[in-house]
């Protein structure tokens, strides 16, 4: 029973993460049709404010829940008036630029802070499942996600923007023809996606190594992630997580973590052949 | 009697709420020249899309022959011996025109066979001269050639052709016109046009499309001289 | 040049190299050379699979890793090396038909072939990465997990595992590797099977048009790229008689979409140049301590995308062959078959 419940937990958690890891990139992506490969990078910067404000004496939860995801998506803003803005609808140039967007952010934070794993002890203690230990911090990502994906939802289908940036979506033309210039959205969109990655590396900072490279071990459950969701950016991100969090969690608990990301690739791979275009590109259309 | 070369049986495409092809009941025999025309939006187009396994439809069956491609993939169709000249140019941009012609031609047979066919395709559309021209560098009226060029090459049994006088000058269009009768010697075609100058020049039996059904189909002059056809193209029944 | 000329003049070229820079250089340049070489071997897969066959792989480091990580399990086990050379091009091969499988005949766009090439790349990045330790031995041959394989034995000559290969016999190997994959390309492409593949690229809905089974022709482009790629990845083993995670790397993928990007998409001697000229430029980076290399190798790439998309070969020529017509887009100038 205990050994249920700390499964299901674990389960939980490995869903959390992945929603924390991948709404930044799905909102990019679902509004903007940019697959961001940076967006690693862009966690480990979140994760690097968290490090470095707490170092400097700022209260860890400002740290994390504030400074990484303003700092990021600023960062963000700047990246996309800097190049991204030049390369809408160049769906393949936009990657490769991101790519290198990467690269060179990695190695500018190796040069500045060298390549070290930092970390940020996680706060409260553990708790227990029956005769299981387990952390009280993997509680409070759950929490962080729920709301992160609830809030992103609450702000897309009742908030002003939120209806301009889904009128975007369906079609830019009759969007600027309301008055909502699409170049702006664009803007507005890329460092809201920004920032959540940010908020995503901060909350995730304390339970991961902080190191220049931490953003590859991130990356590629992200984009399985938002792939596998489909045009629905949080019905999308949610169902895929539950599905692959899942089914990583079940196969890792079974064998080992190895063949737990095996698994997910697996998984992965049988969905683009069964659904190309992602489950909410297939059920669920008309959700957000 | 014999069997028809295509049929289409209640063929019916959706999207979404829209129906843009509604339960078309089309029949063409061998070696016929059969023309289109109807208003934007009448659902030509899709029909064609529906015929080379481009959309798949909603309901209904297509046969070629007697057999079934109902959703076959376009390749499979294509094998078949269904050729079609798109509405937009769908060529080989960065390939020259020989090149193009080529691709279409080398499917089957040895590389020599290939090489003649394109050599006689060329020939027979006017192309020899800008042979090695890159087709993405082509005036619009020569890129719908060299596509009719590459039809032609796979030698089908059915050429579709959407709108092939669109944009072309007036020699240009009687040189289609020409070309698709001389075609019809060997194949058979469906035409595609709006223009009724050029559909009175190549036209013996006319289906008209209106909001994706076949409104009337009947020989060209009096498809021309029908009331509600005109309505159709004036707007009167646009509602 | 027409392509005769120009394909004679390429093999003559690889030929000189081939047995001048054992002459020229010492042993300690001959085998940069040697790495170098293997690299482009690397490069002219990436270069024929997107710049001809359109297929935007993100991730032929997993082809590239995989042939290294068989050679060096094959020839743990098996001594000599002809078969696990062998080896090293099946399995990476017939692991690229059944990815392609997936993605081709998913019908997903190229941008997320891009980031499902590149998610099988990290994935196996992290899966080698964790198998430290006993549990994960192949017969004779521990994975070793992040520490990578050590000692991998080098080619011998075929038959005789008692007479392995000295590094100025491992360049000949290598080099000659690279020719007869140039070879190999130049002749596929001016077949009847190479100019589907270009028309493919230029237009894929005309292509299915005309009969031609697309997603067969991208797949069997792909297989044929995983197994350049794993050919690339036994010489790459081969020179440091090592291998690790790394080559699965993001930094390792993405250095070779910057061969190919720099060199020129759509030729494959841009691939090649690419491949010597960032793996130089890194050589020389490695020896100072104030600039890292992924920062410059990102900026070159953000660089080249906003101003030089097409590459460096590509402009070359364009400043050699004046064309009367101004458009000189991508499309166009990758067309030209050509080396």
């Amino acid at each position: 029973m205990a050994l249920t419940g700390l499964i299901l937990f674990n389960v939980a958690n490995s869903i959390a993460v992945l929603v924390l890891l991948s709404l930044g990139l799905g909102v990019i992506y679902g509004m903007m049709k940019i697959i961001n490969l940076a967006h690693g990078e862009f966690l480990m910067l979140g994760a690097y404010t968290t490090v470095v404000s707490t170092n400097a004496g700022l209260n860890l939860w400002v740290a994390m829940l504030i400074a990484a995801p303003v700092a990021v998506g600023l960062f963000g803003l700047l990246v996309e008036r800097l190049f991204i803005r030049f390369l809408y609808g160049r769906m393949i140039d936009t990657m490769l630029a991101t790519w290198g967007l990467s690269l060179a952010v990695i190695g500018l934070i190796t040069t500045i802070f060298g390549n070290t794993v930092r970390g940020v002890a996680a706060p409260f203690g553990g708790f227990a499942i029956g005769g299981y230990q387990t952390s009280l911090y993997s509680l409070f990502v759950i929490a962080v996600a729920a709301v992160m994906a609830a809030g992103l939802w609450l702000v897309l289908r009742f908030t002003r923007f939120g209806l301009i940036v889904r009128a975007t979506m369906q079609n830019p033309n009759m969007a600027a023809a309301l008055g909502a210039p699409p170049p702006q959205i664009y803007m507005v969109t890329f460092a809201l996606g920004s920032a959540l990655a940010g908020l995503a590396g901060g909350v995730l900072a304390p339970v991961s190594g902080v190191s220049p490279v931490m953003g590859s071990a991130f990356i590629a459950r992200a984009f399985i992630t938002v792939l596998g969701g489909g045009p629905a950016i949080v019905t999308g991100t949610g169902l895929a997580s539950t599905l692959f969090g899942g089914i990583s969690e079940v196969a890792t608990f079974l064998t080992t973590p190895v063949f737990g990301q095996v698994a997910l690739l697996l998984a992965a791979l049988i969905m683009i052949r069964i659904l190309p275009q992602g489950i909410t590109g297939r059920l669920l259309r008309r959700s957000l | 009697m014999t069997a028809p070369l295509l049929e289409a049986q209640g063929v019916t495409m959706r999207f979404g709420g829209v129906t843009a092809v509604n339960s078309v009941n089309f029949a063409l025999r061998e070696m016929e020249l059969r023309c289109l025309i109807g208003p934007n939006g009448a659902g030509k187009s899709t029909f064609f899309k529906m015929l080379t396994g481009q959309l798949r439809p909603s309901a209904g069956r297509i046969l070629l022959r007697g057999r079934d491609i109902t959703g076959a993939e376009p390749y499979r169709i294509a094998r078949l011996g269904v050729g079609i000249k798109t509405q937009v140019p769908n060529v080989f941009d960065g390939l020259s025109v020989q090149e193009n012609v080529f691709v279409a031609a080398a499917r089957r047979g040895s590389a020599s066979q290939a090489r003649r066919i394109t050599a006689a395709t060329l020939e027979r559309l006017r192309l020899t001269a800008i042979a090695g021209r890159l087709v993405g560098q082509l005036a619009h009226g020569q890129r719908q050639w060299v596509e009719v060029a590459t039809v032609l090459a796979q030698e089908p049994e059915l050429v579709l052709l959407d709108e092939p006088a669109a944009g072309m000058t007036h020699e240009e269009v009687l040189r289609t016109a020409e070309l698709i009768r001389e075609i019809n010697q060997t194949h058979a075609l469906i035409v595609v046009e709006h223009d009724m100058q050029f559909i009175r020049m190549i036209a013996r039996t006319v289906t008209v499309f209106n909001q994706g059904s076949i409104l009337v189909e009947d020989d060209v002059e009096r498809v021309l001289a029908n009331a509600a056809v005109r309505d159709v193209y004036l707007g009167k029944q646009a509602a | 040049m027409t392509g005769w000329a120009s394909f004679v003049a390429m093999v003559a070229a690889g030929l000189a190299l081939l047995f001048g820079l054992p002459m020229v250089f010492d042993l300690f340049g001959l085998l940069q050379m040697t790495v170098f070489v293997a690299m482009a071997v690397l490069a002219l897969s990436q270069g024929f699979i997107w710049g001809y066959g359109g297929v935007m792989s993100f991730g032929q480091t997993a082809f590239f890793g995989l042939g290294g990580y068989t050679y060096a399990v094959a020839v743990l086990n098996m001594g000599d090396s002809t078969v696990p050379v062998l080896l090293s091009v099946l399995v990476p091969t017939l692991f690229a038909a059944l990815l392609g499988y997936f993605m081709f005949y998913g019908r997903i766009s190229d941008a997320y072939i891009g980031v499902i090439t590149l998610t099988v790349t990290v994935i196996l990045f992290n899966v080698v990465n964790s198998t430290a330790g006993d549990f994960y031995t192949i017969g004779n041959a521990a994975l070793g997990g992040f520490n990578g394989m050590p000692s991998v034995p080098p080619l011998n000559v075929p038959g005789d595992p008692s007479s392995p290969l000295d590094p100025e016999q491992t360049w000949y190997a290598a080099m000659g590797a690279l020719i007869l994959v140039y070879v190999l390309l130049r002749m596929i492409l001016a077949s009847r099977f190479g100019r589907v593949v270009v028309a493919i690229r230029e237009n894929e809905t005309r292509a299915q048009l005309l009969g031609y089974d697309t997603r067969l022709y991208k797949l069997v482009v792909f297989a044929i790229g995983g197994g350049i790629a794993g050919l690339g990845g036994c010489l790459y083993t081969n020179w440091g008689s090592f291998i690790s995670p790394t080559v699965f790397g993001l930094a390792a993928s993405a250095q070779v979409l910057i061969y190919v990007l720099v060199g020129g998409l759509g030729t494959l001697l841009g691939p090649i140049l690419g491949a010597f000229g960032i793996q130089y430029l890194i050589s020389l980076i490695g020896t100072q301590e104030a600039v890292n290399a992924n920062l410059v190798l990102g900026a070159i790439l953000v660089v080249f995308v906003l101003l030089v998309p097409q590459g460096v070969v590509p402009v070359v020529r364009g400043l050699f062959r004046r064309v009367p017509n101004g458009r000189r887009g991508r499309v166009a100038e990758a067309a030209v078959v050509e080396p």
